[in-house]
């Protein structure tokens, strides 16, 4: 039987981090954290797991090595159980497998709560073990550094305060060329909704703000764009175990929204950063709900196609399949209006399966794909089902509204030959609907 | 906002601009606009042509134009300006007059409380730092952000990169890049993390939320670490009186705030944010939530007991004696709280209450679409399609409402006794 | 002999009830305490309503995704758990007991059923340490403590079964059974078998977190 450490991957950060560890220090840190901020949570799952294994079948990594050490409940064993049972006495070699398991074996996409009849919150075990290696700076390098990028500047991506703004008038002069009297209006007081984005779009992906601020002309919105730090909504500090940053991100973010004084924030279609504003940041700054109503783009994209504010000229060609990203589906149950957004665009659906709230995950998500080349290969082995399950749909587009899960489906499209384009809601939206006649 | 005596402050209404939107040039569209602080002059952005921008007052364009124009914003003492761009480099032009320094990016115009000092940042060269007046700091650095100006616009700061950093140099990072430069002077002492660096009364010391290593935090002043580090802090305060700073920290799972180091308020809140002093510095107050999910406003660490789910807009008079904030519910049903009590309206927006002279609060509130001006929880009876922030007369005793109704933009005076809803 | 079955059916159940009752209720209260204390910002978001409905889905055979996916060990467990908790309380053996030592009589259920039953829950045991022993991914996760709570299940069932069918010394049959069963009941409050205390709150919090935030199933 294999476990972690017959694959263990060499990271620049990972093995930095380990040098600089002591017994002591583990045992320190892991008491401190396991009382200091673990609770009855933890406890119970650790406690009434009845190691049935069901969850196995649940894991994407489990399903496509069939490798008992990748199923949920062999990861928590591997890590969790390990730690308790030795109150924290463990060596830096072991911290290294619990980082490898945690932060790249593990997408925290909570599928395996659908299999586990206890419910326990494997995805929730995971982040406390991403936790403590986070407190012993164990991180995998890349990904640390987006941590280190988000607490410098605001966003993923290193870009500068200017860097920001200037995208915004470059794409908005790009778009003039299409339509002539286009704005994205900058810290409009008031606005309907203020639009955020991941760092990635101003950084590489302009196209997509293009897109939507096209779109929002078109439909004649109210709406906004922060020129300052808050217009970023992703967090890869939730995925480091980096919490403290984490919610300074989301303080950033939420205030952003507030001194601008819109109604509501619409999201791009990003998966992970709507799980930190929806679901995480909120809670550790201390606001039940949200302080300025969240609204990802599929939901958006829903209204402005129902309300008839955006009308389609002619649907995109031939049937395509919906691909449920975990963070919005799982995490939002927006899965019935991705499935009439995608129904009012395009020519039909044909699903994969499991689908909505059962899909697989496209891997990449948790802050796996961020961990970069080192475990490249990892994730996309470990989601040949995933591979399998949209060749069986015989179509040649996948809809997928989230980046992450562009980037994994991406590579595992390449990997297995599957022959399919992938597109973003916005990006068909853009293409297929009714545009107003440029002079 | 310093209102000023010299302004006209015979109580009635003045209709400024018939045509809100009126332009004597014929223009493609016109932007968001804005009222300068005596309510005489309305303005926005006008796009006249291709590449042609510029500022419309009270109907009337400017006289340049610009390539690009953005971030129009009144100076306290009414001048207006703008940030432009022409032949690809910006600057800031205030009145129609573009300072002669000109940078690849120009952002955040920034004033002193009186208006006479204007500052933005800048980006030359792909070096950052600020500009106060059209003179750029003698060093500009990697990267700058949290740009902070002194009240009285004498001074700057700014959390500076003093060292460059290799593609994904985790470890670089970790032994520190980052430092805040004062007037374009970087400290000497280097931190992981600065953030919202403040100036003292006196504008001669800065104080600064830093991180060290990955996960401690701590307050450093004039670069110069408080001793003692702590799980998370916030933004920090000097009071004003006794140049001592304090800072929300974070300690075992729960906020409470610190001074010099040590802790001032014990920490057993949920949240603890925004220290504000009085003048006097014996009175500190800031954002909290005793319990999860629950904001209130605390004084000197005692907590309001009106608690709501979100509390913003933390404002205080600066005698002490009247602190002011908002609170709201899932971004709507805002109510404006006073020393703790709560007035009698709620609104689907409020734009963050105004303390003026003699204890009165005015706040701008919104519902079902249409704006209004409250003082002291009664509403003025008119309404607008859009109002801005009310300015109390230097007594105290006016309040000045400027706002577009019908198309028209209007200017009032109004008094005590006119609040009557 | 006779002195340890006098022993084990009287002042031992007595303790065994007591240790199981007590246990779990200041187990039960003890997290609740601990739950208050530090995790309080999730216990708000615990709704009945979505309690409920994720209780009742996974109460129900084949009622959520994870049964439907393992089908054997879902017909398996329903059975086994279903007799496992019917038998003790139903059997008139033990209610004969009850009847003699508190007056307590309640209608019970017929001795062939019980029996049946009793040998549900050995083969479902059986089944369970097949499992363990056969499938790489149970095995990968089983510790010694899996293996005393299953055992001592399985002996509980076993010497009841022996000795209500006079296999073997009636009398040590029994009084073994009788320590074995009050020894299972000692143990639920304080190990793996607490997920009998523990379980629902689990369900009932996730269901909760899917329902109220999520706005997602959680079967
Ligand atoms: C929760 C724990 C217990 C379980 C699961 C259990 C289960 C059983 C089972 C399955 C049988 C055999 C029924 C059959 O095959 O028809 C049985 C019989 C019996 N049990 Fe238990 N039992 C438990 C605790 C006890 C205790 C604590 C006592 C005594 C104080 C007790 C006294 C007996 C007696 C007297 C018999 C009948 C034996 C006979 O007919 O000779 N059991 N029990
Ligand atoms: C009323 C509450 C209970 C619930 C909701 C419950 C639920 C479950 C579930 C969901 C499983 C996992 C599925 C499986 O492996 O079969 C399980 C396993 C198990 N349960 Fe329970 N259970 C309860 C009570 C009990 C009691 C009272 C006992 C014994 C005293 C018990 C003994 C076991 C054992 C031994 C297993 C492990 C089977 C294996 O080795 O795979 N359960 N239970
Ligand atoms: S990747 Fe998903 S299914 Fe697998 S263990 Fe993590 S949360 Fe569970
Ligand atoms: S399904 Fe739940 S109880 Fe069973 S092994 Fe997995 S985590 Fe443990």
């Amino acid at each position: 039987m294999s476990t972690i450490a017959d694959r263990r991957i060499e990271d620049a950060g990972l093995e930095a981090g380990i040098a600089r560890l002591t017994p002591e220090k583990i045992k320190k840190t892991i008491e401190a954290v396991l009382a200091g901020e673990c609770g009855a949570r933890l406890k119970t799952y650790i406690e009434t797991c009845v190691r049935c294994g069901m969850c196995a079948k649940a894991c994407h990594y489990y399903m496509s090595h069939k490798d008992p050490s990748y199923a949920p409940v062999g990861k928590v064993k591997q890590t969790m159980w390990e730690i308790i049972n030795k109150k924290g006495d463990v060596t830096p070699e072991f911290i290294h497998q619990c980082a490898q398991v945690a932060y790249t074996e593990c997408n925290l996409c909570r599928r395996c709560m659908h299999y586990c009849p206890l419910g326990i919150d494997t995805a929730y075990i995971m982040s406390v073990v991403r936790r403590i290696c986070h407190k012993l700076g164990v991180t995998p390098q890349y990904i640390q550094d987006t941590a280190h990028s988000h607490s410098a500047t605001m966003n993923q991506m290193w870009v500068k305060d200017d860097e920001w703004i200037d995208t915004l008038f470059w794409q908005e002069d790009e778009a003039r060329d299409e339509m002539p009297n286009l704005r994205i209006p900058l810290d409009k007081e008031g606005a309907d909704f203020m639009y955020s984005v991941i760092a990635p779009e101003p950084k590489f992906r302009t196209q997509l703000i293009y897109q939507a601020a096209y779109i929002f002309n078109a439909a004649g919105l109210n709406w906004t764009m922060p020129s300052f730090p808050g217009w970023d909504n992703s967090n890869m500090a939730m995925f480091t175990g980096d919490s403290e940053i984490m919610a300074r991100i989301e303080r950033q973010h939420f205030e952003a929204a507030q001194r601008l004084r819109v109604k509501r924030i619409v999201m791009g279609e990003c998966g992970h950063a709507f799980r930190a504003v929806y679901d995480m940041g909120n809670r550790w700054l201390g606001w039940k709900w949200h302080p300025v109503p969240v609204v990802h783009s599929i939901e958006f994209f829903w209204e402005l196609l129902t309300s008839g504010k955006i009308k389609i000229a002619q649907k995109y060609p031939g049937p395509v399949t919906v691909h449920d990203p975990c963070n919005t589906i799982r995490g939002r149950g927006l899965m019935d209006k991705l499935r009439e957004v995608v129904n009012m665009i395009c020519d039909g659906i044909v699903e994969m399966h499991p689908n909505r709230e059962h899909n697989y995950c496209c891997c990449a998500g948790g802050g796996v794909i961020n961990c970069g080349p080192p475990f490249k290969n990892v994730r996309i082995v470990g989601n040949k089902i995933k591979a399998e399950q949209l060749k069986a749909t015989g179509v040649k587009t996948c809809v997928a509204p989230c980046h992450n899960c562009h980037g994994g489906l991406d590579d595992i499209i390449h990997k297995f030959d599957v022959g399919m384009e992938l597109k973003f809601l916005g990006d068909i939206i853009y293409q297929c609907m009714e545009k107003p006649e440029a002079e | 906002m310093q209102a000023a005596s010299t302004w006209d402050w015979t109580p009635g209404k003045k209709t400024i601009l018939e045509d809100a939107t009126a332009c004597s040039s014929e223009y493609e569209w016109m932007q968001e606009s804005v009222a300068s602080p005596d309510g005489e002059s309305l303005a926005a952005i006008v796009k006249l042509g291709d590449e042609e921008f510029t500022m419309c007052v009270n109907g009337e364009p400017w006289e340049n134009v610009f390539e690009k124009a953005w971030n129009p914003k009144y100076s306290p003492d009414g001048r207006l300006t703008a940030i432009v761009m022409t032949d690809m480099a910006w600057t800031v032009a205030i009145e129609a007059e573009a300072w002669e320094e000109t940078y690849d990016f120009v952002w955040n115009t920034s004033f002193s409380e009186n208006g006479e000092i204007v500052a933005a940042s800048i980006q030359s060269e792909g070096r950052y730092g600020w500009n106060v007046d059209g003179t750029p700091w003698d060093e500009l650095f990697e990267n700058a952000n949290n740009f902070v100006l002194s009240k009285d616009g004498s001074a700057t700061a700014a959390a500076v990169q003093v060292k460059s950093l290799a593609q994904a140099d985790i470890a670089g990072f970790q032994s520190g890049i980052f430092s805040v430069a004062v007037g374009g002077v970087a400290w000497d002492s280097i931190f992981m993390n600065c953030w919202t660096p403040a100036f003292d009364a006196t504008a001669s010391k800065v104080a600064t939320a830093i991180r060290t290593s990955l996960y401690d935090y701590s307050v450093a002043v004039d670069g110069k670490a408080w001793p003692a580090s702590f799980a998370c802090v916030w933004e920090p305060a000097f009071n004003p009186a006794t140049g001592e700073v304090v800072a929300p920290v974070r300690h075992q799972g729960a906020w409470g705030m610190a001074q010099d180091g040590k802790i001032l308020w014990k920490p057993a809140f949920f949240q603890c944010w925004r220290p504000a002093f009085s003048d006097d510095g014996k009175i500190l107050a800031a954002i909290v939530a005793p319990e999860y999910g629950k904001f209130t406003v605390a004084v000197n660490g005692r907590p309001w007991e009106a608690m709501f789910p979100v509390v913003t807009d933390l404002v205080m008079s600066p005698d002490g004696a009247t602190i002011a904030a908002q609170s709201s519910e899932d971004n709507v049903n805002f109510r404006i709280m006073v020393n703790g009590k709560v007035w009698n309206g709620t609104y689907d927006m409020a734009f963050g209450p105004v303390v003026g002279p003699g204890g009165n609060v005015a706040c701008r509130v919104e519902k079902a679409g249409k704006q209004a001006i409250l003082l002291n929880g009664k509403a003025y009876p008119e309404s607008f399609d859009q109002a801005f922030d009310p300015i109390f007369s230097p007594d105290g005793g006016k309040v000045l409402i400027r706002g577009v109704a019908g198309g028209k933009y209007q200017r009032i005076v109004a008094e005590a006794g006119a609040f009557k809803g | 002999m006779n002195q340890l079955y006098d022993l084990a059916v009287g002042p031992l159940t007595w303790l065994a009830i007591g240790v199981f009752v007590i246990g779990s209720l200041y187990r039960l209260a003890a997290m609740y305490a601990m739950a208050k204390k530090k995790d309080g910002p999730y216990l708000t978001y615990m709704s009945w309503r979505f309690s409920l409905r994720s209780i009742m889905h996974w109460i129900t055979p084949f009622g959520s995704l994870g049964w439907k996916e393992n089908p054997a060990l879902t017909i398996v467990t329903f059975i086994f758990h279903i007799c496992l908790i019917l038998v003790p309380i139903f059997l008139m053996s033990h209610i004969v007991l009850w009847d003699q030592f508190k007056g307590i009589s309640y209608p019970a259920l017929p001795d062939g059923a019980a029996d049946l039953m009793s040998v549900a829950v050995i083969l479902a045991c059986l089944y369970f340490i097949w499992r363990r022993v056969s499938d790489p991914t149970v095995k990968f996760v089983t510790s010694c403590q899996d293996w005393t709570v299953l055992i001592l299940v399985l002996l509980t069932f076993c010497t009841g079964f022996l000795s209500y069918h006079q296999i073997g010394s009636s009398l040590v049959m029994t009084t073994l059974h009788i320590l074995c069963g009050e020894a299972m009941l000692i143990a639920i409050p304080f190990t793996r078998l607490s997920h009998m205390i523990f379980g629902l709150f689990t369900r009932a919090y996730i269901g909760s977190e899917f329902g109220n935030v999520r706005k997602a199933r959680d079967w």
